[in-house]
């Protein structure tokens, strides 16, 4: 069963404005689905929307993962069910250690209730094995999370904590942004890996470059948040010889 | 009771649900009324004390009632004082082991993890309950180093020249009206000596309790270190819940010779009716050390200002005040350091945490006198606020008098922003998690040094005041 979006209208809360106006896609288990759009077309708004950002309101439509509406649920409800959100613009949060975050997310999962506790030290090797696969300084897990972290050092640890994590929906908003090239490569690999633990990886971005590695099944094109058209893999090698002004 | 302890402790949901609403136990003497003459006397009649703590007694009660209630006092309109029992002696006889304390007692003890902790961590232990000391406990170490560590009350009969020395004279009643209030009302509390060059290696700890609402203590801490001696004391208090409040009006005198080292822990964590003063001060001589920890978590209403006078040359003190205001609920607290000698040197910092519409005060001075050459102090304000609601002010004073002395400052304010608390969350956290988790990092520096099962139990406390049980309920 997938992750499904269905006629989601979505507005900013107290503002009023739509910024997510009847949007249907859908991720299998599995599955690469890629989303493309340009700047301010409503991509990260649905995916904080997905997650349950208070600040974003849905006005109608539904969420459903695996056949269970979760727009009532709070965000670490949302999470608890499988979902896992890379952001874009990770924030900087000042008194928790990256390491620290990802044990206390983990243990939230196996039910310690020691939040802190490593109860079960594989979850260190865990961290330590994939902090290495995507080039990740191990300094940087006794770091607060994000703080004085690069671009590419966030983006890394956004994969980093979604590999660990094993979500049955990952939603990776803008994962390849302002990585070098060795760093695309590399996020590109993490996600096939979870793709290979039967994942759905709804994945957001600009460039085709992460495509060719990840070989999407779906492509959906977001413009004023709509979707505006869907189409295979060559729907994204199109927008990047054409652009988007033929939607607009 | 089956259980009890540290692991227990690890399980539970509240503080709330640990303690419990107060129950009610057999009460040998409850003196209340207008505070007067009368019952000063009666106290002191019922303590069997030397004439000389009565006439001081009666000293303090005149000043009482001469003070005006201080500008800083903020928040108490609701006490009545009339309405107070002022002594509460529970029908339990001071034991020296934990079996022989009443039932209702020990239940209360176990709960809170006391017999473990005193059993693997401390020298000694004293314990208040209500007006009186309940248990006192002294291990190997303080009798094989001639540390003397007894009851204040027993200490007058005992030495009482000695006592005379310092009772009274590191805190003056004069200072504050509710200084003049501890000093005629006090009862219960521990008198500590460390011999010259004594190094006491494990904490003793005093422990404070208050079984019922409507109830007032007063116990009274003295600790003289003889030069070159080291210890670190622990204080701990805790109280169920009640319907009304209760007061607290507690008293710390430190008295440290040349070249001692003092560390002064306490872990405050009063159930929410409780209404806390602490005055607590020390006299710091040439090359002393003195540090506070002061961790104010419970609590309705908390003043308490740690204050090092650096006497001697070289005298040296940290403070270090923690205060965590989640709910409706006030802390003023701070620290003071006085500079009357050259080369001494200060560090105060606090960290303060308010949300759920608490409102935490940092009042601190820093005073460098004339001729207090070459003597330096820092002040560090970082204030976490974790909501819209929450409100921290910081009012740090500083006087120096003296042109060859330096003060620093530094403060910072933080807040717990919406994404930052939602990019916890959506990685599985809750609300009260995600908090205490910054909370726990904000503090963390401030709590290296405090022995390792005393960073578990505050941290589990912490983690409770944030959680959707705890804290505010
Ligand atoms: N919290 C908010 N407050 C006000 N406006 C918002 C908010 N969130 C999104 N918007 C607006 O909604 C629109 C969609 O923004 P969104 O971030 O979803 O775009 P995007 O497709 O992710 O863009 P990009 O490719 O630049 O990341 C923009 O016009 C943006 O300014
Ligand atoms: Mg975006």
């Amino acid at each position: 069963m997938p992750l499904q979006v269905r006629d989601l209208v979505v507005r900013i809360r107290g503002l009023g404005k739509v910024v997510v106006d009847g949007v249907n896609l859908e991720v299998g288990k599995g599955e690469i689905v890629a989303l493309m759009g340009p700047n301010g077309s409503g991509k990260s708004s649905l995916a904080y929307t997905i997650m349950g950002h208070p600040r974003y309101e849905v006005v109608s439509g539904d969420i459903v993962v695996d056949g269970e509406s979760i727009v009532g649920l709070s965000p670490e409800e949302r999470s608890l069910k499988g979902l896992f959100l890379g952001f874009q613009n990770p924030v900087e949060v000042e008194g928790v250690k990256l390491s620290n975050l990802i044990i206390a997310s983990y243990n939230k999962r196996i039910g310690e209730r020691d939040l802190l506790k490593t109860s079960n030290p594989r979850i260190i090797v865990e961290i330590n094995k994939y902090a290495s696969i995507l080039g990740l300084r191990r300094e940087l897990l006794y770091r607060d999370v994000n703080v004085g972290f690069s671009g590419g050092e966030r983006k890394r640890s956004e994969m980093l904590q979604a590999l660990i994590l094993n979500p049955r929906y990952v939603i990776l908003d803008e994962p390849d942004s302002g990585l070098d090239v060795d760093g695309v490569k590399v996020i590109a690999n993490a996600i096939e890996t979870l793709r290979s633990r039967n994942t759905g990886v709804l994945l957001i971005t600009h460039y085709t470059r992460i495509l060719r590695y990840v070989k999407p099944s779906r492509v959906y094109v977001m413009v004023n948040g709509r979707i505006v058209e869907k189409g295979g893999y060559e729907l994204a090698e199109k927008i990047d010889r054409e652009g988007y002004s033929v939607y607009q | 009771m089956a259980g009890g302890g540290l692991e227990e402790l690890a399980k539970i949901k509240s503080f709330d649900e640990l303690l419990g609403i107060a129950s009610t136990y057999p009460r040998e003497i409850v003196l209340r009324g207008r505070i007067e003459r009368g019952l000063i006397e009666e106290i002191s009649r019922v303590k069997k004390e030397p004439d000389w703590m009565r006439r001081l007694r009666l000293r303090a009660l005149e000043l009482f009632e001469k003070l005006p209630t201080p500008k800083w006092v903020i928040g108490l309109d609701e006490i009545d004082l009339e309405e107070i029992a002022y002594y509460v002696k529970p029908l339990a006889d001071r034991v020296e082991s934990w079996d022989d304390l009443p039932q209702w007692i020990k239940d209360y003890y176990k709960k809170l993890g006391l017999p473990e902790i005193e059993a693997r961590f401390l020298s000694g232990i004293n314990t208040v309950f209500d007006s009186e000391t309940v248990l006192h406990r002294v291990k190997e170490e303080l009798r094989s180093k001639g540390v003397v560590m007894i009851p204040l009350e027993e200490a007058l009969r005992k030495y009482p020249e000695f006592v005379k020395e310092y009772f009274g004279r590191v805190f003056p009643m004069s200072d504050h009206k509710f200084a003049a209030l501890h000093y005629a009302l006090w009862s219960g509390g521990v008198f500590v000596y460390v011999p010259p060059s004594v190094r006491v290696e494990q904490p003793i700890e005093a422990f404070f309790f208050v079984g019922s609402e409507l109830e007032g203590q007063f116990e009274h801490t003295l600790i003289v270190m003889g030069e070159g001696s080291s210890l670190h004391f622990i204080e701990g208090c805790s109280a169920p819940m009640f319907k009304k409040y209760s007061f607290h009006d507690g008293m710390v005198e430190l008295y440290v010779h040349r070249g001692a080292e003092l560390k002064f822990t306490t872990v405050q964590n009063w159930s929410r009716n409780i209404v806390n003063f602490n005055n607590k001060r020390a006299i710091i001589e040439e090359n002393g050390y003195v540090e506070w920890l002061e961790a104010s978590i419970g609590s309705k209403l908390t003043y308490t200002y740690p204050t090092s006078i650096l006497k001697g040359r070289g005298a040296r003190t940290r403070n270090i005040n923690v205060a965590i205001s989640n709910g409706p609920f006030i802390k003023d607290t701070g620290g003071k350091a006085i500079h009357l000698a050259p080369n001494t040197h200060s560090i105060l910092v606090s960290k303060s945490i308010s949300s759920n519409r608490g409102l935490t005060v940092y009042r601190g001075l820093v005073r460098i006198t004339r001729g207090a050459i070459g003597s330096t102090s820092h002040v560090q304000c970082d204030s976490l606020i974790l909501d819209n609601t929450g409100k921290a002010y910081t009012y740090p004073r500083n006087e120096v008098e003296e042109p060859e002395a330096e003060v620093t400052h530094e403060a910072t304010t933080g807040r717990l922003g919406e994404d930052q608390l939602f990019y916890l969350q959506s990685r599985g956290l809750s609300e009260g998690e995600a908090k205490s988790l910054i909370v726990l990092g904000f503090i963390r520096d401030v709590l290296q040094g405090l022995p390792l099962e005393y960073v578990s139990v505050l941290s589990k406390v912490i983690e409770l005041e944030f959680s959707e049980y705890g804290g505010v309920g």
